[in-house]
């Protein structure tokens, strides 16, 4: 069985207070922690750091403990062996690519060193910015030195604090795509704080989602955003239908994707075939008491009325097509339609309505 | 032996430079990062020679260093001499004239630094004084130049503390800005003003250089949390 890191802390601030706990297995795998600025998830990660001491519970890394309210001791930030991925990098700013790379990297040799170092500019591209200054670098290369640097000394547990969040907007589209494949070869479990629901769906297995300093739900990505536990989760994920699917094919500007057997046709936004995750507003789905034959929506699922739900002047429907799916609609709708549950209907939803994050 | 005043004030202004950067870098360095509750009170004590008039701090000095004193017979008995009206004498009011001078830009300087820098450096495994030393002295380079520029011209344009503490031995104590009060007084204006004139050329000089440097001279206990 693989080894824990248990998290149950509370830290107080003036007026608020931080509150979380949970329990992550150590292994390769991604946990994000999702939820608006303010909402404490930078807090934790520093807790877990060793940056910040909480004010009660304990922090647990397989048999270590890092933190226990009343013994007086914390472990240091430099002796949990961990990588802290700074929101704008941090990098030493009077030294080179190399020299922030191979910072106090200690107790090897100078061979062993230098070589390591190589290997990580390799990885993440920078072999020629070896001797710039960090300061003349791009965004993109900056975001990479530090990533480097994180990973020089083979950390236990790697925290990402915003990576891509000071990125322009091109580089983030395609740093989201590589991040994830960048990291798989180090093989070790990673904490990631976001507030950007593309970001948490591409590289996120686990989703925390945290609001006003505690956990509103934990658990497995596509659960989480299909079935949040209550309305401001809802709000805060702002989308209810995720799945795990994968693209079959592309043919004409559209790309083939498999979910349950049901093959679906979204827009394609320049994405490889391969394992996605593929979302749909739930206000983007049209519901039809019967099949169109002619329509500009490109997909159409059969399914039966599993729920209804009155949220305000609108409607929640949940449909089981072979998966369940969220539909919003207004109150008039489902009255003229007459809508009760354990009806047939057909649901419509166009291409472009069809959100696909790599994954 | 030196007998020029102004050469002997520029060998006591090295001195007491080089001896604040020992002892001005590690108290700055102490009072950027402690959480002492009574913090306040070192950096009131640190400040008080810019306040102080200076023969009050030369008063107190002169009898804390004299040979009835406890630290002055110490220094008695260790190097057979005694401190007051003597050059080791003069250094050490110098030090404790010009701390503020040298203290506050160093803390400017190491409180500008980014503390994200020093939790990178941590969380990369680095303790806090190889942090210290390794990223924030580096980053600090223009505070530490100001500090010790501004205790170089405060030291050399000190007046009050040396006469009381180091009197008037020519070649001994009497530097440039008692030799200057000294042709007044004997009515030699014109060498007086020569001495005066290049005492202001060389501070105007130094000043400049400062605020060419470094725009941040006079912030007295920067916060940036």
């Amino acid at each position: 069985m693989a080894e824990k890191l248990l998290i149950d802390i509370q830290k107080d601030f003036p007026g608020h207070q931080v509150s979380i706990q949970t329990e992550l297995e150590l292994t390769p795998s991604w946990t994000v922690l999702f939820g608006p600025s303010g909402a404490g998830k930078t807090t934790v990660l520093r807790c877990l750091a060793g940056l910040e001491t909480p004010d009660r519970g304990q922090i647990c890394f397989g048999d270590e403990v890092w933190f226990k309210e009343g013994l007086n001791t914390c472990v240091t930030p430099q002796q949990r062996g961990i990588g802290f991925f700074f929101q704008d990098y941090a990098l030493f700013p009077h030294l080179s690519v190399q020299k922030n790379i191979g910072y106090n990297l200690t107790g090897i040799s100078k061979d062993e060193k230098s070589e390591r170092i190589a290997r990580m500019t390799e990885t993440f591209g920078l072999s020629k910015l070896e001797h710039r200054n960090v300061q003349t670098l791009s965004g993109g290369e900056k975001q990479r030195v530090a990533l480097a640097r994180t990973l020089c000394r083979n950390p236990r547990l790697l925290l990402l604090d915003e990576p891509l969040s000071a990125l322009d907007s091109p580089s983030r589209i395609r740093l989201r795509k590589e991040l994830r494949h960048l990291l798989e070869q180090f093989n070790i479990p990673v904490i990631l704080v976001t507030h950007d629901r593309t970001e948490a769906l591409s590289l996120g297995d686990r989703m925390i989602v945290m609001n006003n300093g505690s956990v509103l739900q934990d658990g497995p990505i596509a659960e989480v955003f299909s079935k949040p536990n209550q309305k401001t989760t809802a709000g805060i994920v702002g989308m209810e239908n995720v799945f795990p699917g994968s693209i079959k094919e592309k043919k004409d500007g559209l790309a083939i994707v498999e979910i349950n057997n049901n093959l679906l046709e979204a827009a394609d936004f320049g994405l490889d075939t391969g394992s996605v995750m593929l979302g749909i507003r739930a206000e983007d789905i049209v519901i039809r008491l019967t099949k169109e034959t002619k329509s500009s929506a490109r997909n159409q699922l059969r399914g039966t009325i599993e729920a209804i739900v009155s949220e305000e002047s609108l409607v929640r429907l949940t449909v089981n097509c072979g998966f369940p799916i969220d539909a919003l609609i207004t109150r008039e709708s489902k009255e003229e339609m007459k809508l009760e549950v354990s009806r047939e209907v057909t649901l419509s939803v166009k291409a472009t309505a069809i959100h696909l994050f790599p994954h | 032996m030196i007998t020029d005043p102004l050469l002997l004030s520029i060998k006591l202004a090295t001195v007491v430079s080089a001896l604040l950067f020992l002892i001005g870098i590690p108290l700055a360095g102490w009072l950027s990062v402690t959480r002492l509750r009574w913090k306040f009170l070192i950096e009131a004590i640190v400040a008080l020679p810019i306040v102080l008039p200076p023969t009050v701090l030369g008063y107190y000095i002169l009898v804390s260093i004299s040979p009835n004193s406890f630290l002055g017979s110490m220094y008695l008995n260790v190097f057979g001499s005694a401190l007051p009206f003597s050059f080791p004498g003069l250094v050490v009011a110098s030090i404790l004239y010009s701390l503020p001078f040298a203290v506050q830009p160093f803390l400017a300087g190491f409180e500008s630094v980014d503390r994200r820098l020093s939790e990178a450096a941590w969380t990369l495994g680095a303790s806090r004084l190889k942090t210290f030393l390794t990223i924030v002295i580096p980053s600090s380079i223009p505070g530490l130049i100001t500090g010790g520029v501004l205790s170089f011209a405060h030291t050399l344009g000190e007046f009050g503390v040396v006469l009381l503490v180091g009197g008037n031995i020519p070649g001994s104590t009497q530097v440039v800005s008692i030799s200057i009060y000294d042709q007044v007084q004997a009515l030699e204006y014109e060498q007086a003003g020569q001495t005066a004139l290049t005492l202001l050329v060389f501070s105007f000089f130094v000043l400049s250089l400062v605020y060419a440097t470094n725009r941040k001279v006079w912030t007295v206990w920067p916060k940036n949390s």
